[in-house]
Parts: C-alpha cells; sequence; structure tokens
C-alpha cells in the first residue's frame, strides 16, 4: 500500500473532508465554474481522493524511463538545461550575420533561421515589392547569400534550426556553405523546423509552398536523405505551435501534432525507412502558453502518450524512439498590444511552466512581438529571461518538481484522456492526411478558436489591458520600427541580380533538369537534387518554381 | 450608437495582400462582420493589389478589410491609390492586425479609415465596418442618382 493510500484509510479523512467541503461551501458563496483551455473543469481542491499514486510505476515511473512522463533523459535540467535558441532573421545577409554574433555572445547556444516572407512564398528577392523584404526575416536566395549569413558561426559545433518548409532549400545552402569550409556534413547538427507540411494546410497557411502530395513526396525524400547523409540533423520536426496558434486546445493539439506524427512515420516506413532509426531523429516544436498548469500536464501527458504511441502502436524497440523531446516556444498570441512591458511578466510565466514542463529548446518571445520583429534590447531580454529562471529562480535543481501534486497528477491524467480522444477521432477519419484534405481538422480548429475569442469578448478569460485593468495612453512605450536600411537591401537585391548573370547557365540549366526528372521519378530523391541545385548556383525561387510546376501549388484546402 | 444595417446586406471584401500567410484573424473577423448581417466575400492570403482592385469591382464592395500581421500593412496604400485610380475611393478601407504604433499615421494619411490591432473587439470592428459601408454606400447611391436623374 503505498503511503497515500495508508492516508487515505485513515479514519478521519472521510470527516475532515466532508468538513473542509462544508465551510468551502458556506464561505464561497456563488463558486465560479472554471474551466480550462482544454474544456476540463478546474476544481478548488484535490486530494489523494483525486491522485492516489497507486499507479506510480505504469505511469510515471523515473526520469529516462518508460514512459517518460517524468523527463526523457535521467538528469534532465540538473544534468543539461534547455537550448537556447531564439528565432532571428532580418533584413539582408549581412545584418542576420551581425545579429547572430550579438546572440551568441549574449549566451545563445543555439541558432535559428528565419527568412523573409518573399523566401516563404518560395520566390527571391527580385520578384517582390521591396517595400516587403526582409522585414520578418532575413533574404537568403542562394549558397552565396547564407555564406554571408553563416560568417563566424562555427557550423559543425553549433546546432541550427532552419525555419523553412519543403524543400528545404534553406539547408542546401547550409551543406553548400559546410562543403565550401571544409565541414564534414555528419557534423552538421540542427532541426528542420518547419518540415511539418500538415500543420501548414490545417493551421498556418504561412508556410506551404508546394501542393498536398508534393509536400509529402518532398518530406518523405528529405528525411531519407537526412538520415542517411546527416547523422545530426533532425528532418522532421512536427509542429504543434500552428495548431496551438491557429485556436485548437491544448489537448486538441498534442492530439493534431501525435496524429501528424503517425502520420509521418507511416509514410517514411512505407518508403522502408526504419522505425528506430527514424523516430530516434524526431523533434517537436509547441507553444507554452500562459495557461500555466494546463501547459505542465500538457507535457507531462505528452510524454507519456508519445513514448506508448512510438512503443506499441509504431513498434519501435529503442528506447531512443520512445522519448518525447520538444522545442518550447512562449506563446505570441498570449501577448498583447496594450501596455506592452507587461509581456515580460507574461513571457517569463510562459518560461516557467516549459521548464518544470522539462523542455528540451527554448525560445522566449520578445515583449514587442504583438506588435512588431522585435529589436536587438528586446531580444536581448528575452534571452535573460531565461537566465534569471534558470540561475536565479532555481527552477533547474530538481527533476519534475511538480509530480505528485494531487492537482497536476490528476490535471495530467485528464489532459491524457482529452488528448487520446482527439487521436481516436483523427484515426476514425482515416489519419491526419485524410483529416486534413477534408478540412475536419481545420473546422475544429476554427470552433476552438471563435469559442476561446467569445469567452475573452465576455470577459469569461480576462486579459490584463485588454478587457480589464485598461489604461488610458499607452503607445509611447515603442521604439520606432526597425525595417531594413533600404540602400542595404537595394544593393542586396542588385548583388543577387549580377550573381543570376554570372553563373554557368548550362549548370543551372542541368541541375533543374535534374531536379524536374527526380519530381517525376519515385524513385530518385528529390531533396538530394536540391542540394546538388544549390551548389551549382540555382537560387531559391528556380527550386521552388521548378518542384510546383512538376508536384502543383500549395493552396489553401479549405477557406473560410 | 449603432451604425443603421444595410438593406441589400453591406458588401465587405475580407483579404490579405502580399507575402504573409498567417490568416486566423481574418477568418475570425470574416467570421464576426457575417454573424453581424453583412455579405462577406473572403479571400485567402497572397492576393495581388491588383486582383484585389478587380475583386472589389466584381463584387460591388461596399468596404475592404485587410489582415495583416507580417508587414504587408507597408503596401496597403498602393491598394488605396489604386482603388481611387479605378473610380472606387468611396469603398472603405479597414486594416486590422499588427501595425506598429509609429507606421499607423502613414496609413491613416493614405485614406485607411481605422487600424484595428490585436485586442479589438468584436463590438468595435463590426460598429466601425458597418459605419464606413453605409457611407460607401450612400455616396455611391448620391453617385448614381446624378448620373441617372
Amino acid at each position: 500500500m503505498t503511503k497515500e493510500a495508508i492516508q487515505l484509510s485513515l479514519p478521519g479523512f472521510d470527516q475532515d473532508y466532508a468538513q473542509w467541503r462544508a465551510d468551502y461551501t458556506r464561505q464561497i458563496g456563488v463558486d465560479r465554474h472554471i474551466v480550462n483551455r482544454s474544456g476540463i473543469e478546474i476544481q478548488p481542491l484535490y486530494t489523494p481522493r483525486d491522485w492516489d499514486g497507486s499507479r506510480y510505476e505504469p505511469d510515471l515511473g523515473f526520469p529516462g524511463q518508460y514512459p517518460y512522463t517524468r523527463g526523457v533523459y535521467p538528469t534532465m535540467h540538473r544534468g543539461r538545461t534547455w537550448s537556447q535558441r531564439q528565432l532571428i532573421g532580418l533584413g539582408t545577409p549581412e545584418d542576420y550575420n551581425a545579429r547572430v554574433r550579438q546572440m551568441l555572445a549574449a549566451g545563445a547556444t543555439a541558432i535559428s533561421f528565419l527568412p523573409c516572407n518573399s523566401g516563404f512564398r518560395g520566390v527571391d528577392c527580385d520578384e517582390v515589392d521591396p517595400l516587403l523584404l526582409g522585414t520578418c526575416g532575413t533574404v537568403s536566395n542562394t549558397v552565396d547569400d547564407m555564406e554571408v549569413a553563416l560568417d563566424g558561426v562555427p557550423l559543425g559545433e553549433i546546432s541550427t534550426a532552419m525555419n523553412d518548409p519543403s524543400p528545404f532549400t534553406l539547408l542546401a545552402f547550409t551543406l553548400g556553405v559546410a562543403k565550401r569550409r571544409g565541414v564534414a556534413w555528419e557534423r552538421i547538427s540542427g532541426t528542420s523546423n518547419q518540415s511539418d507540411y500538415l500543420s501548414h494546410f490545417i493551421a498556418n497557411h504561412m508556410f506551404y509552398r508546394l501542393s498536398l502530395p508534393g509536400s509529402r513526396r518532398v518530406l518523405t525524400d528529405h528525411v531519407a536523405f537526412c538520415l542517411e547523409r546527416l547523422p545530426n540533423w533532425n528532418p522532421v520536426s512536427v509542429v504543434g505551435q500552428h495548431m496551438q496558434q491557429a485556436g485548437a486546445t491544448p489537448a486538441e493539439t498534442v492530439g493534431f501534432t501525435f496524429s501528424t506524427a503517425l502520420q509521418y512515420a507511416e509514410d517514411c516506413v512505407a518508403r522502408g525507412i526504419d522505425i528506430d532509426v527514424l523516430l530516434r531523429r524526431f523533434t517537436f516544436f509547441f507553444d507554452i502558453s500562459i495557461s500555466f498548469f494546463e501547459e505542465i500536464a500538457k507535457f507531462r501527458a505528452a510524454r507519456r502518450i508519445w513514448a506508448r504511441l512510438a512503443r506499441e502502436r509504431l513498434g519501435a524497440k529503442n528506447p531512443g524512439s520512445w522519448r518525447f523531446k520538444f522545442h518550447g516556444q512562449t506563446s505570441g498570441v498570449d501577448l498583447t498590444r496594450q501596455q506592452p512591458l507587461n509581456n515580460i511578466a507574461r513571457v517569463t510565466t510562459q518560461a516557467m511552466a516549459g521548464i518544470l514542463s522539462g523542455l528540451q529548446s527554448m525560445h522566449t518571445d520578445a515583449y514587442d512581438e504583438a506588435v512588431a520583429t522585435p529589436t536587438e534590447e528586446t531580444a536581448r531580454i528575452a534571452v535573460a529571461t531565461q537566465n534569471i529562471l534558470r540561475e536565479e529562480a532555481h527552477l533547474c535543481d530538481v527533476i519534475d518538481p511538480l509530480a505528485g501534486s494531487y492537482y497536476v497528477e490528476t490535471l495530467t491524467d485528464q489532459m491524457e484522456s482529452e488528448i487520446l480522444a482527439v487521436i481516436a477521432r483523427i484515426d476514425a477519419a482515416g489519419g491526419m492526411y485524410k483529416a486534413a484534405e477534408s478540412g475536419l481538422v481545420q473546422s475544429m480548429i476554427g470552433d476552438s478558436a471563435l469559442r476561446y475569442q467569445d469567452k475573452i469578448e465576455r470577459g469569461e478569460e480576462k486579459v490584463v489591458g485588454v478587457n480589464c485593468y485598461q489604461l488610458a495612453d499607452e503607445e509611447s512605450a515603442f521604439r520606432p520600427t526597425e525595417r531594413p536600411d533600404p540602400s542595404r537591401m537595394k544593393a542586396h537585391v542588385a548583388r543577387f541580380k549580377a550573381f543570376k548573370e554570372s553563373r554557368s547557365r548550362g549548370a543551372v540549366y542541368r541541375a533543374l533538369a535534374a531536379l524536374a526528372r527526380a519530381a517525376q521519378d519515385e524513385k530518385d530523391n528529390v531533396f538530394a537534387r536540391v542540394v546538388e541545385a544549390a551548389e551549382a548556383g540555382v537560387t531559391h525561387g528556380e527550386i521552388v518554381g521548378c518542384l510546383r510546376k512538376e508536384l502543383g501549388f500549395g493552396r489553401p484546402l479549405i477557406v473560410a | 450608437m449603432t451604425a443603421p444595417r444595410l438593406d441589400p446586406p453591406a458588401r465587405v471584401l475580407v483579404t490579405k495582400i502580399g507575402l504573409d500567410g498567417h490568416d486566423r484573424g481574418s477568418r475570425i473577423v470574416a467570421a464576426f462582420l457575417r454573424d453581424a448581417g453583412m455579405d462577406v466575400i473572403y479571400t485567402p492570403p497572397w492576393q495581388s493589389i491588383a486582383g484585389v482592385v478587380k475583386l472589389a469591382i466584381e463584387e460591388d464592395v461596399d468596404a475592404i478589410g485587410v489582415s495583416s500581421l507580417a508587414t504587408d500593412h507597408l503596401i496597403v496604400p498602393q491598394l488605396v491609390e489604386r482603388l481611387r485610380e479605378a473610380g472606387l475611393g468611396n469603398i472603405g478601407v479597414v486594416v486590422g492586425g499588427i501595425v506598429p504604433a509609429d507606421e499607423q499615421p502613414a496609413l491613416l494619411r493614405a485614406g485607411v479609415s481605422a487600424i484595428f490591432g490585436p485586442g479589438a473587439s468584436r463590438d468595435e470592428i463590426v460598429q466601425h465596418v458597418a459605419a464606413i459601408a453605409a457611407r460607401a454606400r450612400a455616396e455611391r447611391d448620391a453617385d448614381l442618382r446624378e448620373v441617372t436623374s
């Protein structure tokens, strides 16, 4: 009998509990009905009656042990804290390089690369209105551009996350840079952060470039190439963040994300990839909202569910395949335009939830993200927030410190049930690919988004400065918005055009022809040809354009 | 004050121009306006300015809502200018999303009637769009009377 169960059997428990219940009811008057974002009703008190610890071994276990509820590694943050990876990208490759050097100096331990919106649309810098270039990400269309952007960055020693969807040209450019510098590809480490095309079609139309079947083909090829040639690269990052940002509840988010991961795993296995080779390099990317305990329960439940799915459903044999490793980003949706400095407190709270959940990598939002792309100073404060929580608040001293809380354990179990119900619903619809194609997931997310907005409008969910505690004049706290220097951007576009003129036309033509042939040949590997094309001087826009012609253009599946 | 409800209902184009694909906001606002009784013409992101002008003519809209979360607001003045050149200067144009405070005056000067940032309420948005649609409808009815009388 566990200690808790013994307490439960003590004669005084029932009597004392009944006494408390009576006192509570008398004093509270009209009690508030509290429901978390995932629809779970929250009680005023949790006791051993809710969670008695009798399932400790099967449901929790120990850190680094199946089912990993308490953490995926034996040492967790006590051994190695999370990677501090800030999303950056602005202006020209030179601008990116200056910023990345500052971030490394400020304590960032990994880097990320966010391309310009023109890149996300699959076009080059000479194809769009110059006003829109480099405003949200860095313009990088060739190996030459990437070489400038990564100047002085120790490739092969530092992990890089490329926020780049199919056909993953940024990774191709990076491999070109590595080759020029003589850095072996085996040493390149990092993640293809926007490889999850299903999430793009479902929840974030920012990122897709190719048709749904085209994206499926290129992702599978990308995975096969990376597993063979880049042993330290994570080719798949399944992105729950998009779904939660689009309005899915935290529980729905994990359900959709795992259904997506199951789809990718099945697609890769069908292509002949070994499940254990594949899952070892799976990573996940989630939003951390300000719904504090709900987020912690979400991630703890997610670890347990993924371990069981990987082992029991996908049949993975290697414990490394069962580990749910995730990057967390504090949620920008919770940030407000009003009273912007308040966002520092929000980000801190979100980051605490992420740390107490045992994440492996984190991006903390800058407080001005609700109105602008972060400035140098606001980005530095975001990194400092992580440093303070780690160094001053001692959040990393104890592994899974909230375990055993009657509330947290009960909520973890309840979140698990909600998540499993979502996965069952997607299974019934034929899996995630079909559920996205039919619009089922989009309508579920749309409904949840509207429901949450209604709660804010009705004042049931409070947002400080938005529907309560509003202040009159609050716009002045922002500095002038940083925009790329127009003359430098103009010079960059001119250099890009000159580069295109200077290339060997024959080499470009041959590389594009090989790419087009690969797209039509299921036995060839499209991503291998993308890498070759990049080395031959083919630009981002040309590569995407070629594949769009062969594999179809990405369009929203369901609108409104 | 409640803006007058038009008969037939106000016709509002909810769209995104430029490069940004974040469309949660535009979809939610489209639903707000539809629920308030307006006829909403919704487009996916990445519309060209010329395409929006063409759609505004074909769909005979009273107001256009442009959503911008990732700096596409920088080209909204070009849209307003093209609408004016096409003789659609009386169509109300409103922007929603993220527009830094220091970049808002340029939009308002260009003729955008209002900018709704994160946290704007359903009521403010619906009331404002109803008002600019009503004004546009009245102006166009007056123009029509002038030509036909």
